[in-house]
């Protein structure tokens, strides 16, 4: 599975998600500049941390006009799958490909620290390789990562099953503990946590590997249908 | 359009303008000399910055020149951006340290965030990709919301900096007293990683050759910083505000980025960061380097401002700018690789043959001054020195011999003191995993990163119990290199090197000279006891405020290679039934020590012995047994003492220990004894471990939290747990509750 890494100005965990999927997975993977119009080629998008544009103005606020990102918009509609974590997830949410917005968290501290998740979904491409119900140790580290949304809005979120994380002890308020969304369709997935960076042992755990996994194992899966 | 009306020469030297920008009448007679007239506004500006103690050493450099400063895998020692060691394999390190102390203390945030910004360019302008920060800091009080203010902002801004640019913060240290009340420390170090080919240099070589400016706008932020920085901090400190700097870490990243694509290209030859004195500082020194000279031209200099004078523009100290030196004709390449991290190349200047450094403004020639005269010919002043009337008073005073009466409470208030409580709460506000290569984070003795596509690793560590330096300056300097070696070794590392940050008090008095000196010295013999000689690091002189100086603080930062993964070693105990073994001896030294300043309220006596072959012996013991594969965990014996390291062996394990010594229970406890370390071996290597270390072994890790300490004279029972809640919740409940 061939995997584009975007890069934004000011993106800073571009080298650890093509680190994970490349030297950890074996799969491959591409930086790709945000002034590139095209994702020919590519099998996934990964959108990595940061603070793309310095977070000026709002997180994410300024990258959903990167050139890039009407090709992501439009391989997110042919249903492929958009991984987006942490400035990823706010990127997402501003391009309005997730529902939402994220805001300061709760006691308005950037937090760094390794949380437990519970596993809301397994039934989605980036979820599939845990269980339901599961708990897993995941990096969060973030300033603005408490998600909220209207009551209708969470309300179609659990009808549809597009929780895909929470967390079990709310680090930053977000509403109904969310820590990761995807939309309707189930291909464009964002979360505040850091799956790259708990994919190896040796840095204190790999519960995030799964999540990509998960997307190599359906992404053979649909190869095969084409 | 402003008119604006610059002092002449004349009145310059009648009115004594240069007073107020920090240079003396001896050495503005010196700058009159060396020009052959008398400097304009412009040109007496250059000369103060230049000649300011943050730029020129002035008064510490004959002290400095006792440092050891060269070993087998030194690449680059002081003078430069950053000191560089080897590590093999065509790999090298490079870091360094800085203050930004100043700036701190009245714009907590923005002198903090931009201390970060500029050691991180001080890295990168080597060559290096910066790939971990750390950083010392001092505060007075927590008590007081004025210090709560600072201490908060302080944090928020190192991790607005960091966090952005995408470094990992992974290491550090926090120390409360109320000898930093109207002064803190805020002092910053930067770890980078480079190949050999990749080293450069700040230096301006080739006539002809193209000066050109990468980076953000020159403002009128940050005028007169270095000056600034260089004397005390006055009733009037408010009024310097202009002069702290504001950061923007998203140009920074940019021009990380942009900087580490640019030294690959064969048509750079020389780089420099325009770090304090900004643009005056980066081209005098690059030009006085090379044996050249450099003209500007003001007029092409990026402006954030209208109407700016070259005086400003070459005082400004605006961030994230640097300085390239660029081979003629390749100017369009440099600029490409520039543009395309949304940034701008210009060409500002050229290398003359003439060692002048030439500006020109508005057709008019602004300034011309030789660059040895800017960079080399400041005055070096041999300070008189003078032993302080406390220190005689020290020494002469019998042991300190702390009475305890309640043994399980004051134990609980050692752990609650701030300097000495869990300071998650600092580490959680940075960003400490990102580049996904901390394998140690914050909280063990030394950070660990793990250098990808090898074996091996780097510990590292900022170090200095001040206390100790205060009451004992040459004793207390040899013990904060020791104690930075001893958390680098309980890592699973050997020391490489280090970079210091001299934070002291005005040396213009003869006792504060001393107390520079001195420590200076001790650190020196420490350094060639322990092999690991001084790369590089900074000078923080004027650490005063309304006439009290600081406790003198020389601050050290230390880099150790680890050869292996399987030697990375922590300091939380890992199975219950592991010995627990003391290395080195408890003897009754409380001066200097938590406890002495719980009791008292501050810090009287002598500073604990330290005997540099011990420490040595002791180091290099552990060292072998972590290679042999015989320690499960090791933490240094440092502040707070027993009292500290036992708990902190075993918090977050969930484990409790029972040991048994032949001191006095206070001694055990509280005693700040030197060159010990307490490590834990399995059982069945123990007899190994004992017969290569020559270690007691005092007890054993127990799966009760409970901690047991069998003391000569009587038993203690403490529950973790509650040791735990003490510790971990000091620095919360100072930070939530109102002054």
């Amino acid at each position: 599975m061939k995997f584009a890494v975007i890069v934004f100005p000011g993106s800073n965990c571009d080298l650890d998600m093509y680190h994970a999927v490349k030297d950890v997975l074996g799969e491959e993977a591409d930086y790709v500049f945000h002034t590139e119009t095209s994702l020919d080629g590519y099998d996934g998008v990964l959108l990595p941390g940061g603070f793309s544009y310095g977070d000026y103005l709002r997180c994410g606020a300024i990258a959903q006009f990167s050139p890039i990102m009407n090709e992501v918009k439009r391989f997110a509609e042919e249903g492929r799958p958009v991984l987006g974590v942490c400035n990823g997830f706010q990127v997402l949410v501003e391009a309005g490909l997730l529902p939402g917005v994220l805001m300061r968290n709760r006691d308005l501290k950037f937090m760094c620290k390794t949380v437990e998740l519970k596993v809301e979904t397994n039934e989605t491409m980036f979820t599939n390789d845990y269980e339901l119900g599961e708990t897993i140790q995941v990096p969060i580290a973030h300033g603005e990562g408490n998600y909220y949304c209207d009551e209708a809005t969470l309300e179609t979120l659990r009808a549809n099953g597009q929780i895909a994380f929470t967390y079990t002890n709310n680090p930053n308020g977000s509403v109904a503990n969310i820590a990761g969304i995807t939309n309707v369709q189930g291909n464009v997935l964002g979360m505040m946590p850091h799956p790259e960076r708990a994919v190896e042992a040796l840095l204190g755990g790999e519960d995030g590997k799964r999540l990509f996994t998960s997307m190599v194992k359906w992404g053979t899966r649909h190869a095969t249908y084409n | 359009m402003l008119l604006t009306t610059e002092p002449t020469a004349t009145h310059i030297r009648e009115e004594r303008l240069y007073a107020t920008m920090g240079l003396t009448d001896e050495e503005y007679a010196l700058v009159v000399s060396l020009l052959g007239r008398e400097p304009n506004y412009t040109e007496i500006g250059l000369f103060s910055v230049m000649w300011s103690e943050h730029c020129s050493y002035k008064n510490s450099k004959p002290v400095l020149r006792k440092f050891p400063t060269t070993g087998k895998h030194v690449l680059q020692g002081p003078g430069e951006g950053a000191g560089i060691v080897d590590i093999g394999d065509g790999q090298a390190v490079a870091f360094k340290i800085e203050s930004h102390n100043h700036p701190s203390a009245i714009e907590p945030y923005q002198g903090a965030a931009t201390g970060v910004g500029g050691i991180i360019r001080d890295i990168f302008s080597m060559g290096a990709r910066p790939v971990a920060l750390l950083n010392s800091l001092r505060f007075g009080d927590l008590n007081e919301s004025r210090v709560k203010h600072l201490f908060g902002h302080v944090v928020s801004g190192i991790a607005g900096y960091g966090n952005c640019v995408g470094i990992p913060t992974v290491g550090g240290e926090v120390a409360f007293d109320p000898a930093y009340a109207g002064n803190p420390l805020v002092n910053a170090m930067c770890v980078g990683l480079i190949r050999h080919e990749d080293i450069q240099k700040g230096i301006a070589e080739g006539v002809g050759n193209s000066v050109m400016y990468v980076g953000a706008t020159t403002g009128r932020d940050g005028i007169h910083g270095a000056t600034f920085a260089s004397e005390e901090l006055g009733e009037d400190a408010d009024e310097k505000r202009p002069a702290v700097q504001v950061g923007d870490p998203f140009m920074e990243k940019l021009l990380i980025e942009a900087c580490l694509e640019v030294i690959k290209h064969p048509a750079l030859v020389g780089i420099q960061d325009m770090g304090a004195a900004g643009l005056t500082s980066s081209s005098a020194e690059m030009a006085s380097k090379a044996g050249m000279g450099i003209e500007m031209n003001l007029d092409l200099v990026p402006q954030r401002e209208a109407d700016m004078t070259p005086y400003e523009m070459m005082l400004s100290e605006s961030q994230e700018r640097m300085l390239l030196v660029v081979k003629a004709g390749h100017e369009d390449e440099i600029e490409a690789i520039v543009t395309k991290w949304g940034l701008h190349a210009i060409k500002v200047g050229v290398v003359i043959e003439e060692k002048v450094l030439r500006l020109l403004h508005q057709g008019e020639v602004a300034a011309e001054v030789p660059v040895d005269a800017l960079a080399e010919d400041a005055p070096v002043y041999h300070k008189p020195s003078k032993v302080p009337a406390y220190y005689e008073t020290f020494q002469a005073m019998a042991p300190v011999q702390p009475v305890v009466t309640d043994v399980l409470t004051t134990w609980k208030d050692v752990l609650a003191m701030p300097t000495i409580a869990s300071k998650r709460w600092v580490y959680e506000q940075y960003d400490h995993m990102v580049q996904t290569s901390t394998v140690v984070a914050p909280g063990s003795d030394a950070a660990v990163i793990r250098i990808r596509d090898t074996d091996k690793a780097l510990a590292m560590t900022t170090d200095c119990n001040a206390k100790y330096v205060y009451l004992d300056p040459r004793v207390g300097g040899a013990i904060a290199v020791a104690e930075a070696a001893r958390n680098i070794v309980a890592s699973g590392a050997t020391p490489l090197a280090l970079t210091d940050c001299l934070n002291f008090g005005s040396p213009d008095k003869p006792e504060g000279f001393w107390q520079l000196d001195q420590a200076v010295e001790g650190m020196a013999e420490a350094c060639r006891a322990l092999d690991t000689p001084v790369i590089g690091g900074n000078v923080s002189l004027y650490n005063e405020s309304n006439g009290t100086a600081i406790y003198p603080t020389p601050v050290v930062g230390m880099v150790g290679l680890i050869d292996k993964p399987e030697h990375i070693t922590t300091s939380f105990a890992k199975e219950s039934g592991d010995i627990i073994f003391l290395l080195g001896e408890t003897k009754p030294e409380f001066g200097g020590s938590a406890l002495q300043m719980l009791q008292d309220g501050e810090v009287s006596g002598q500073a604990p012995t330290l005997d540099l072959e011990t420490e040595s012996r002791q180091q290099q013991a552990l060292l072998a047994a972590i290679r042999e594969g015989l320690v499960t965990a090791a933490h240094d014996v440092s502040e707070g003492g027993l009292a500290a390291a036992l708990p902190e062996l075993v918090f977050g394990t969930g484990f409790g220990a029972d040991v048994t010594v032949d001191t006095d229970l206070v001694t055990t406890l509280f005693s700040e004894s030197q060159s010990r370390f307490l490590v834990t071996v399995a059982p069945h290597q123990a007899d190994a471990f004992a017969k290569l270390t020559k270690a007691t072994r005092i007890g054993q890790v127990t799966d009760t939290p409970q901690l047991t300490v069998r003391a000569s004279d009587r038993l203690i029972e403490m529950d973790v747990t509650e040791l735990e809640r003490v510790w971990e919740g000091a620095i919360p409940c100072y930070m939530t509750s109102e002054a």
